[in-house]
């Protein structure tokens, strides 16, 4: 891959540009299909999509090596995807599937797997923080040089275990790169009516841990500012804070009727579309046109009708496999 | 008048906040978001924000806080999401709420409600399903209550407040859309005592919660083959309305526990201990039980409703129980 630290005429080489844009797109499209899906019944439960947040997820797991963790939210089938797990197996995680990443026992808000290192999928707010201090605690004592990518919404900078986490993190000076995805709202609570200091860097400061705000719908920002975090945590700088600031123009699920906030905001942020961005930096440099712009749809198109297809052949799981995965398994001596 | 259960726990809410000023609720998205469950939705424009207060994801924090307002002379209604994050609480509930009257000396009460979901069967996955109101019930000073039916979601909760004690309401998901005929003049109810909701002779279906509803069908469909269920309605898991239970294994000389908590260490456990404790020589079979499987629920709907009490198993432990010769 070029380098994308050096961009030539436009802010982003062109090769890396368009595949930027492309993992955004792959997003985009698996939650617009998530919400078809689920419109069909077809999935079930909670379903949190991450439409407006892509370049969150996009731009900072661009900076991490295979053998880094990632420890996410309810809000992860992104994470999940950019981290290298197929499509269809995520899907099929969400129809209920043996064919599921988690055989169907996860579901849209616990997506794990363990290939590529993804550690959840946590749907009770603030409860990853913990293990991605434990997960970098493991690898600091193995003396492994692996980081962990913590994902975590603005709402969980309440809990205790955020605070608990951020201060344990600093004091053993773990490899932690906390990534607080900030789209202003706790479900139905804006920010600023759940922080007295709704300026998360101060309290990361708190801490001693540094800390930066991102423009969180600008991907090449995130991936920037991802990259020297990460390259600092991995040098030994122990944890490195990023709050991207972001919003989710959806309902925070589709069991919410919005009523606690106002349609032309959403249109607002709308405006700085992550993805939208991105393609008009690169037309502007000259670096997509017309042509690419609708392969590259194309391209991520096909790979979620595919992978609907996949996850349709898909089985359910004999009944009399109920119980397993409650202790582990031992093999007969 | 015609109530969803959800809207007669609003309407339980409405009366306690206009009868006393003390009375306010408070907990994760009560206001501006409409509840989550919706339960309080229209509550903020009715009496504003100080009253029903939006809290930030803290739930060790602002249980505590309902604690503290309590011991401060307030009435707090505080709302808890769903059971699963009532863990995050577990140490202000158990190690503040349940013990300050007595660690006092007597001196110091926790005129505390606080209302949580409980329970499974919406495909939410295990952080969002279980049911641990049985686990809540092995803790001496709390009061643990169960509304299944309008009548009580509509009234346990002012009696609650006036209770000078912790006291712990757990609303089973799938309950809040369950609608019916609610008097027009229903107001509080008693929160101690068991209640029979279906007279029968043959065997005691008790149980309580959201899985009511199942019994009272699995009871409906055993009349069918000849078997006469009575389905005790527990309302309060502690303290258990003991001798209703014993009175009602009495009359029919076999029982069947349903619960939809885990069999290992649970409710249905110690209510089957009481039984043989004080009834052994009514009974004429030993007791059934019917719980959820020792799993973490399941998202896959097939798997979770496999876990889950059904109403084919109810009937299948009532014929179990009923075939033993007494
Ligand atoms: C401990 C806990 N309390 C409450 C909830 C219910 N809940 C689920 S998501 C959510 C909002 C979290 O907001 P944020 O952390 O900002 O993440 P976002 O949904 O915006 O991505 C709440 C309150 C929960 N899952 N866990
Ligand atoms: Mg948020």
């Amino acid at each position: 891959m070029s380098d994308p630290m050096s961009p030539g005429p436009g802010r982003v080489d062109q090769e890396h540009g368009r595949h930027l844009l492309l993992q955004m797109l792959r997003v985009r499209q698996l939650e617009e299909k998530c919400i078809e899906l689920y419109s069909a019944s077809k999935i079930r439960g909670f379903l949190h999509v991450y439409i407006g947040e892509e370049a969150v997820a996009a731009g900072i797991l661009e900076t991490l090596s295979p053998d880094d963790a990632v420890v996410a939210t309810y809000r992860e089938h992104g994470h999940a995807l950019l981290r290298g797990v197929p499509a269809a197996t995520i899907l099929a995680e969400m129809y209920g599937y043996l064919e599921g990443c988690c055989r169907g026992r996860g579901g849209s808000m616990h997506l794990f797997d363990a290939a590529t290192r993804l550690y959840g999928g946590n749907a009770i707010v603030a409860g990853g923080l913990p293990l991605a201090v434990g997960l970098a605690l493991a690898d600091k004592m193995s003396g492994r040089s692996n980081i962990t990518a913590c994902f975590f919404g603005d709402g969980a900078v309440a809990e205790g275990e955020f605070h608990e986490s951020l201060n344990l993190a600093a004091l053993w000076q773990l490899p932690v790169l906390f990534c607080c995805e900030n789209n202003l709202y706790a479900m139905g609570t804006a920010l600023g009516r759940s922080e007295s200091q709704t300026d998360m860097a101060l309290k990361a400061a708190g801490y001693e841990i540094p800390a930066w705000g991102v423009d969180g719908m600008d991907v090449l920002a995130v991936e920037e500012a991802a990259r020297r975090a990460a390259d600092s945590v991995r040098a030994g700088g122990g944890p490195h804070f990023l709050e991207l600031r972001t919003y989710r123009f959806r309902a925070h699920s589709m069991f919410d009727p919005e009523r606690y906030r106002d349609k032309a905001e959403v249109l607002k942020w709308q405006e700085r579309d992550p993805i939208g961005l991105l393609r008009s930096t690169l037309e502007a440099a000259g670096q997509l046109g017309p042509g690419e712009w609708a392969q590259l749809q194309t391209e991520a198109e096909s790979e979620i009708a595919r992978a609907v297809e996949i996850a349709e052949t898909g089985t359910l799981e004999p009944l009399e496999d109920l119980t397993r995965f409650v202790y582990s398994e031992r093999s007969a001596p | 008048m015609k109530s969803s259960y959800r809207e007669a726990l609003r309407a339980g809410i409405r009366e306690a906040m206009q009868r006393d000023p003390r009375v306010f609720l408070m907990g994760e998205d009560v206001g501006a978001y409409g509840g989550s469950f919706a339960v309080s939705l229209g509550l903020l424009e009715e009496f504003g924000p100080e009253r029903i207060r939006d809290t930030p994801l803290s739930e060790s924090g602002f249980v505590g806080a309902g604690i503290g307002a309590a011991l401060g002379g307030m009435r707090p209604i505080v709302e808890i999401m769903t059971v699963n994050f009532s863990l995050l609480a577990l140490d202000q509930i158990v190690n503040n709420a349940a013990s300050l009257l007595h660690m006092s000396g007597g001196q110091f009460h926790v005129p505390l409600v606080i209302r949580m979901t409980t329970g499974a069967g919406r495909q939410l996955g295990a952080q969002h399903s279980h049911s641990l109101e049985g686990w809540f019930a092995h803790i001496p000073g709390l009061r643990i209550l169960v509304p299944a039916t309008l009548e009580d979601a509509r009234g346990m909760l002012w009696t609650a407040l006036e209770d000078p004690d912790p006291v712990l309401i757990f609303e089973h998901g799938s309950l809040y859309n369950v609608t019916g005929e609610l008097d027009d003049d229903a107001g509080p109810v008693d929160i101690e005592a068991a209640a029979v909701r279906r007279a029968g002779g043959d065997v005691s279906l008790i149980t309580y919660g959201g899985t009511l509803p199942a019994v009272l069908d699995a009871a409906g469909q055993l009349a069918a083959d000849g078997i006469e269920a009575e389905v005790l309605d527990l309302r309060t898991l502690r303290p258990l309305d003991e001798p209703a239970i014993l009175a009602s294994v009495a009359r029919t000389h076999r029982a069947v526990v349903v619960d939809e908590g885990w069999r290992s260490g649970s409710i249905s456990a110690e209510i089957s201990a009481r039984i043989t404790e004080h009834a052994f020589f009514d009974l004429d079979a030993p007791v059934g039980r019917v719980c959820s499987a020792e799993v973490p629920i399941p998202y896959s709907k097939h798997l979770e409703l496999a876990a889950l009490p059904s109403v084919e198993r109810i009937m299948a432990a009532a014929r179990e129980v009923t075939a033993v010769r007494g």
